[in-house]
């Protein structure tokens, strides 16, 4: 008996468990913060509600069944039931007919989603190890990690990739995508209101597949059209006599721009594009917040930052000088 | 085909050659004692134990390298394990678990109890089940050698190309050479059993009165016989990528990447119901005996088995609903991940009417049964909300789909085949487990497990993707990380003791008997451990759980009365089954040429003349050319390479000349000389 009740509060609390949602975690997908993610939340809720019942239900019957009917000293032999056809018809058809009742939606739900949004912004989205590169080819604009929207209209990516499979994914505001090279895959999203949200790279690409995350600012239409003006001029070039003059003529000197685009000085391809790196909140694969420590840090070795990326210093380690040149350059171009 | 015809004397002389092969080594006999006899035993028994305690040993690594993960994300931002680390250890952890783990553990019970229920002496093939061990066993070691080679595989274990086709050094080599030997292991293995069960079944023993065990490994077994190949093809095109630069999967000259993931998972699914099916196949068997009940539904169990088996090949994209299929495949693979859970449930509302209204009693084997019909069921329905398409793109790659594999792979097969090494372990050792430790193993594994994967739910609804190695803080996902760490010691402080269990347990003088659960079937029948030759006369079947209805009659109101006298086995006047000379022997079983095999001959008191196939070295030295051969591809190095191949080859070609029963193993026939005295 004792272990029978042990038995019993356990599921219970197990089931109270499942159910627990905590607060605070900016990348829960029950927490859904736009068009997309609420379709989806508004289908699976009520599967949700269905596998739990279903649950209740079978683990109800295994705990009555070795409670009820545990051997006894007084207990009989039991009858040797070998089976019964109308239940064994009755318990094959009811879970067909849930399923099917779960089937229905989906499959509308699936092809509802894939229709093509109209009046959407339009981005490719191209997967490197360990970052994402953003092209909005309309609107003339290239940025890394973070995804820039207008707050009310949907936004159409275009994914594509440069060496492995990544997948995209941003939780609060829609389900995932594979990032596959040699396919142009597509997905939409919307946010119903300003904000940052955080998601992540779920394909497993690499030692720094974890370091992979994803980042979508989510703006007023007007502030996004003032970031899209701003994106399109080329940085200004740093005053003369400063340490940021410095900065950019280390960043010629060690070769920099061979894998780094900053719009009128360089046109490296292998890196993100540096243009408007000081108008980003984060860098390096959205790990690092965007500051003049964190820059210290990665440039001194960005290896040990983020294993197995793909940045190289020519010449060895930069001089905590030199780092400081570069990093008063990196802030001019905003 | 190596039934020898008793030689007639004007035979003699040409056939000695047949029986005389060149040898370079001495075969051993039947009688070769110690670590030989086991390295040439050729006894399924024998094979199946072998697997099971290699398993054993590769689930204590593999928990090991679940420890080491779960260390790792016990909070944010940890330190202990570096990327690459991080990443070799999952990869071996889930390889490990499904491939040297959870199959050869399936794979060691169904060599071990699969001839015996049917009512044979051995497997058809025993040669070639001895082969399947040793390749498994070099397959195993082979991959596990990379960790003192350079670094293991670390591409995942559904190894996705492009990445697997990229990655440097020689890790994902290691997997991909050690998975086609294990393919190799899990292709005879398959064979073999197939045959057995298809043609060794003793008289009587009819399909539909085959232990449901017996029907679920078989089931496995036929989708391992064609889920093996394609792997196999993809394993072969992306070793080629690898060694020899070809384009398969290189997209740079217009491969596209989905080609590996719909090979992977046009094995990997069915894969997924190989893993599961013995286990649900070992609780059919331990409920009834625990519920003194038959098997509720024995024909729907088989049936809902079958249709399983058939369903799982039409599910593989439901691996794939991320990867950009478009909508109207994604609809088809979603109504069919759907409904394939309709056999599967009908599977647990059966499991449950065969406890409603039995006698039940809990010793470990029912609790374990018991727990796996509880976590299977979460498992089930947590399959189901991933068959909810656009659901499953906010789960799929995240800590939801770990918690849902783990809940039918751990929860579900684990939790079975537990079930069945408490059930069986009499039989195998004629020893019981001690029940008080077996109790306290249960339930630390109930809630160690829960306490584990329980939180993965809530962490992969909350958005932590598999398969990172670390995680910033203000995810939210510290505590139930933390959680899960706990409880994943918990888990290792149950195996713990089951191994204490194991170790105590052979320090004990018992004696069980032959049947100390009152079981139903034929394995029960026989002494505890069995004899080499299993049965002194090959049993007559008359009944589903055929033991049972040989102890039990009906009353009236249809329950068991037992039988005043236990019914021997039932004999028809002139059906005395003469056991060597029995149709239902295998094909690879010498006939004996004298007097000595018909039991009526023998002194019942003692060991009767029957005589098994002769042990035999070339099963372990045909597997031993294959990392051979690997490790010369693996570094191009054309003279290992052509060596390990010479070695597999010459090593065949020498077991195609032996004959499967050597003459000096005979009876009577002590030597080569002896049996030359004779024939001269």
């Amino acid at each position: 008996m004792r272990r029978n009740r042990r038995l019993a509060a356990f599921s219970a609390s197990l089931f109270l468990f499942l159910a627990a949602c905590a607060g605070n975690a900016p990348q829960d997908t029950l927490e859904p913060k736009g068009p997309v993610a609420r379709q989806i939340d508004h289908l699976i809720n009520p599967v949700f509600i269905v596998a739990g019942v279903v649950f209740v239900l079978v683990e109800g019957l295994v705990l009555l069944a070795v409670i009820k009917f545990r051997a006894r000293p007084d207990s009989p032999e039991p009858e040797q039931i070998h089976g019964n056809t109308r239940l064994e018809v009755g318990w094959t058809l009811a879970p067909a007919l849930i399923l099917l009742a779960v089937a229905v939606p989906t499959i509308a739900t699936i092809f509802d989603l894939s229709k093509k949004p109209e009046n959407a912004v339009n981005v490719t989205v191209i997967g490197h190890q360990f970052w994402w590169e953003y092209r909005y080819e309309d609107l003339g604009v290239v940025t890394a990690n973070e995804l820039r929207m207008p707050v009310g209209r949907p936004v159409e990516l275009t994914l594509n990739s440069d060496d492995v499979i990544h997948s995209y994914w941003i939780p609060p505001l829609g389900g995932k995508t594979d990032v596959v090279p040699g396919r142009n895959n597509t997905m939409h999203l919307e946010a119903e209101t300003p904000g940052e949200y955080l998601g992540q790279c779920t394909e497993f690409c690499g030692a720094s597949h974890a370091n992979m995350r994803a980042k979508a600012i989510a703006m007023a239409p007007a502030d996004f059209d003032a970031w899209v003006a701003g994106q399109k001029a080329a940085a200004p070039a740093p005053a003369a006599g400063t340490m940021a003059e410095e900065g950019a003529l280390l960043f010629a000197q060690k070769g920099c721009g061979g894998c780094h685009t900053v719009q009128g000085v360089s046109e490296g391809k292998i890196g993100p594009n540096l243009t408007h790196l000081a108008t980003r909140t984060t860098f390096a694969g959205s790990i690092f917040n965007n500051n003049d420590q964190n820059l210290r840090t990665w440039l001194r070795d960005p290896q040990a930052a983020k294993p197995g990326n793909k940045m190289i210093i020519p010449g060895g380690p930069l001089a905590p000088d030199e780092i400081t040149k570069l990093i008063a350059y990196l802030d001019t171009l905003r | 085909m190596a039934i020898v015809t008793p030689p007639r004397p004007e035979a003699l002389a040409p056939e000695q050659p047949l029986n005389k092969p060149v040898r370079f080594i001495r075969r051993p006999t039947g009688y070769t004692p110690g670590i030989w006899g086991w390295m040439t035993t050729v006894d399924h028994k024998k094979i199946g134990i072998m697997y099971s305690v290699t398993a054993f040993f590769f689930f204590l690594i593999g928990g090991i390298e679940a420890l080491l993960l779960r260390i790792q994300l016990g909070g944010p931002d940890q330190t202990f394990l570096r990327a690459d680390t991080y990443n070799q250890v999952f990869t071996m952890h889930g390889t490990t678990m499904i491939f040297l783990v959870i199959m050869p553990l399936s794979a060691g019970l169904a060599n071990y109890l699969l001839p015996i229920m049917i009512g044979a002496r051995d497997v058809a093939f025993p040669r070639l089940n001895a082969l399947g061990y040793w390749v498994f066993l070099a397959g195993g070691l082979f991959m596990y050698s990379s960790f003192f080679l350079g670094g293991a595989p670390n591409g995942g274990w559904f190894g996705y190309v492009p990445l697997t086709r990229n990655l440097p050094g020689h890790n994902v080599d290691y997997w991909v050479f050690g998975l086609q030997i294990l393919g190799i292991a899990s292709l005879t293995g398959a064979v073999n059993l197939i045959v057995t069960v298809i043609n060794m079944r003793a008289p009587g023993m009819s399909l539909m009165r085959m232990p449901i065990f017996v029907w679920m490994s078989l089931v496995a077994q036929f989708l391992l016989l064609f889920a093996i190949p394609v792997i196999t093809v993809a394993l072969f095109l992306l070793s080629f990528d690898r060694l020899f630069s070809t384009n398969f999967f290189n997209v740079a000259a217009g491969s596209d990447p989905l080609l590996w993931q719909h090979l992977f998972w046009l094995f990997g699914h069915p894969e997924v119901y190989i893993l599961i099916l013995p286990a649900m196949g070992i609780v059919s068997e331990v409920l009834p005996v625990f519920s003194r009940k038959p098997l509720f539904g024995y024909q729907v169990m088989v049936f809902s088995g079958i249709a399983i088996g058939f369903m799982g090949w039409g599910v593989w994209a439901h691996h794939m609903f991320a990867t950009g299929l478009g909508p109207v495949a994604v609809s088809a693979f979603s109504a069919s991940t759907m409904f394939i859970a309709v056999p599967t449930g009908v599977k647990i509302f059966n499991w449950i009417s065969t406890l409603w209204k039995g006698k039940l009693t809990f010793p470990t084997p029912m609790l374990f049964a018991i727990g796996f019909v509880a976590m299977f069921t979460i498992g089930g329905l947590s399959g189901v909300t991933h068959g909810v398409v656009p659901a499953d793109t906010q789960q799929t790659d995240t800590y939801y789909i770990v918690a849902h594999f783990h809940y039918v792979l751990f929860g579900g097969s684990m939790f079975g085949l537990f079930a069945g090494a408490y059930y069986w372990y009499p039989k195998f050792a004629g020893k019981l487990l001690n029940e008080r430790l077996g109790k306290i193993h249960f339930w630390l594994m109930f809630i160690g497990f829960n306490m584990t994967f329980g939180p993965f739910h809530i962490l992969g609804l909350q958005g932590m993707p598999r398969r990172i190695y670390t995680y910033p803080e203000g995810r939210g996902w510290d505590v139930w990380n933390l959680v899960s760490t706990i409880g994943s010691f918990v888990i290792a402080l149950s195996i713990l003791t089951f191994c204490i269990n194991v170790l105590k347990t052979r320090k004990t003088q018992q004696d069980v008997g032959e049947d100390p659960w009152d079981a139903r079937t034929l394995e029960w029948t026989i002494p505890s451990p069995p004899p080499e030759y299993n049965f002194k006369e090959i049993p007559l079947v008359t009944s589903r759980d055929e033991l049972w209805h040989r102890k039990y009659t009906e009353d009236d109101d249809g329950r068991s009365v037992r039988r005043a006298v236990t019914l021997e086995q039932p004999e028809m006047p002139g059906t005395e089954v003469e056991p060597s000379t029995d149709a239902h022997d295998g094909p690879d079983h010498a006939e004996g040429d004298d007097g000595h095999t018909d039991p009526a001959h023998d002194d019942e008191e003692h060991e009767p003349h029957i005589h098994m196939p002769s042990p035999s070295y070339w099963p372990l030295l045909t597997a031993l050319g294959l990392p051979i051969l690997s490790y010369g591809m693996i570094y191009k190095t054309w003279a290992v390479a052509i060596l390990g191949g010479v070695w597999i080859f010459g090593s065949i070609y020498s077991w195609a000349l032996e004959p499967a029963t050597a003459p000096e193993d005979l009876p009577d026939h002590g030597s080569d000389e002896s049996l030359e005295a004779v024939h001269a």
